[in-house]
């Protein structure tokens, strides 16, 4: 097993950052399954985490500069470690102007991946930061526990409004009610809603789209034959919500969910390089 | 919903109290200077709108909201009144977030059907709507401070920007805020007596951020600093500040609000004095 990559490139390096970021706000702790081409960071859906998984996916080529991966066999060429986000976001921190961060998995003592950092430095040698971040090595007969959520058989799927004010609204909501209902139709509108003994709030979004999915993905019954108006909901608990909406640091190019009405509301938000899926189960 | 909803209920009938507000801000703003319970009283005439906020029967704040700062301000009955949960309220007014956009502010509709009705409430931002419906409760009595112009001993008009910094950094661990006016020196004194010691700052009737000075006798009042505190909302929006006290120590402080549009609103703290003492105390 061995792992070594390198960035050089500011600019994918602060990207890679605040991937981790987001991460980091999701999840304490995540699998991160390494393969040649791709890093996932996946969350499965353990009664710990209140039964959300999450599921980020992005293409090593467009963020390493170097990426040298040999997975535990070679009919099993992938690594699956199991980290906790935050230690590697504060690594991060300390590459806000470096020159090269070289990420390496290493075995030292126990398992660790090795992020070392070069930072500029007046002098001719380089300073380097070093951080070793723990790591526990997932062996082949769990790794089926981290394969990819299926897409639910959705009843409505529906493109998101402004993250910004979804985010608002949300926050504030936070303070009212413990659960919120998201419900959404087929002609564009959606509607987030809280009703407590003090106070019940519902807001209103329009105009949204309807994603074009294809064909016999999710939907049983064609467009037409549904009643465009009628509307799908799902119950969820606000905080999860709350913490996927807060932890987008960029507007993603494409942010849409899915709900199966009263089971699960999935989450999908696309960025240039990286895919999130994050889903809600709906509270019993 | 559309924002212009007909002022009739469903039932045909007109509701107590109906009113709409371009920039919401204009109301939140001035419910925050006072939130520091959460149990607010709403008092609605033709004249406008009165929040007021109570604690430990000693303080009581009211926010002013006259009708002329709405865009439409109609009450039925000579007044409405009720109580409600003001961080609730603030919450479903700030819905979208408290620093929006200028040139994008929160457009607010209000209707109160009566007694036993919700308070409802219509926000629209960048034809977002949120509906609002908030739970009434009965009114209670309110204190009475039956503070009126003919019983003030010494009255003071500040410019609010002297006071903020002082108001800021009051000493948290005195138990009390004396406050001593005079017709000679130290003329106007806030004193604490904490931890570290006593901190005294000194205000001369001649300085420059001193609007107005009536003092005929010379008081010594405290009051307990943790009702006092919450008033330091007030004076950070205001630009003018009255103190005035009468004969039992009762403190009136008004604050003179100007929003974004410019138009003044006031917010009034009132508070039993600690100790009484009217000798000077040095």
């Amino acid at each position: 097993m061995r792992f070594r990559a390198k960035i050089v490139d500011l600019a994918c390096l602060n990207h890679f950052s605040r991937v981790i970021n987001t991460i980091t706000k999701l999840a304490k702790t995540c699998t991160l399954r390494l393969t040649v081409s791709k890093l996932y960071f996946i969350l499965s859906d353990k009664v710990a985490n209140g039964g959300v998984s999450m599921w980020c996916e992005l293409c090593q080529g467009n963020f390493f500069d170097e990426f040298q991966m040999e997975g535990v066999a070679a009919e099993c060429n992938e690594i699956y470690l199991e980290l906790v986000p935050e230690n590697l976001s504060r690594a991060l921190k300390t590459a806000q102007s470096a020159k090269a961060v070289k990420i390496k998995l290493t075995n030292k003592y126990c398992p660790c991946l090795r992020v070392a950092v070069e930072l500029p430095s007046l002098s001719s040698s380089s300073r380097i930061v070093t951080h070793d971040i723990p790591v526990g090595v997932i062996p082949r007969r769990l790794w089926n526990d981290f394969r990819e959520p299926n897409v639910p058989d959705f009843d409505v799927s529906i493109y998101l409004p402004a993250l910004k004010t979804m985010k608002s609204v949300v926050e504030r909501m936070k303070n009212l009610s413990n659960s919120i209902v998201i419900e959404a139709n087929l002609s564009g509108e959606m509607n987030l809603k809280i009703e407590t003994d003090l106070v019940s709030v519902t807001t209103h979004f329009k105009d949204l789209g309807y994603p074009p999915w294809a064909s016999g993905d999710g939907c049983e019954n064609s467009a037409q034959d549904r009643d465009l108006e009628s509307m799908t909901e799902a119950c969820i608990d606000i905080k999860k919500l709350q913490q996927l909406l807060a932890g987008q640091q960029v507007n993603p190019t494409k942010a849409l969910c899915n709900i199966a009405s009263k089971r699960i509301v999935h989450f999908i938000l696309l960025h240039e390089d990286v895919s999130l899926q994050y889903f809600i189960p709906a509270l019993a | 919903m559309p924002l212009s909803a007909e002022p009739a209920s469903s039932s045909g009938e007109p509701y107590m109290l109906s009113a709409s507000l371009d920039n919401a801000r204009h109301l939140s703003s001035l419910l925050r200077a006072v939130h520091f319970q959460d149990q607010a009283t709403c008092f609605a005439t033709a004249n406008g709108l009165r929040v007021t906020v109570e604690d430990a029967k000693c303080i009581q704040a009211n926010a002013f909201i006259q009708a002329e700062i709405f865009q439409e301000f109609a009450v039925q009955e000579e007044s409405v009144t009720f109580r409600i949960n003001l961080s609730v309220l603030l919450d479903c007014l700030t819905i979208f977030g408290t620093s929006s956009l200028p040139g994008t502010p929160t457009a607010l509709r209000m209707c109160y059907r009566g007694y036993g009705y919700p308070l409802m409430l219509f926000l629209e931002e960048g034809g977002v709507v949120t509906v609002c419906k908030i739970n009434t409760q009965e009114p209670v009595e309110l204190l009475d401070f039956d503070f009126c112009s003919t019983k003030v001993v010494n009255k003071i008009i500040l410019q609010s920007e002297g006071l903020r910094e002082a108001f800021a950094e009051l000493d948290m661990t005195s138990e009390v805020l004396q406050i001593t006016m005079s017709p000679d020196k130290p003329y106007f004194r806030l004193s604490t007596f904490g931890n570290a010691g006593s901190a005294h700052v000194d205000y001369p009737r001649d300085s420059d951020l001193m609007e107005a000075f009536y003092c005929n006798q010379t008081q010594t009042n405290r009051y307990k600093i943790s009702l006092l505190k919450p008033s330091t909302k007030a004076l950070a929006l205001s630009c003018k500040v009255s103190i005035r006290t009468d004969a039992q120590g009762f403190l009136s402080l008004q604050y003179m609000i100007r929003n974004e549009d410019g138009q003044i609103c006031f917010v009034e703290y009132y508070c039993c004095p600690d100790e009484d003492i009217t000798e000077a105390e040095l």
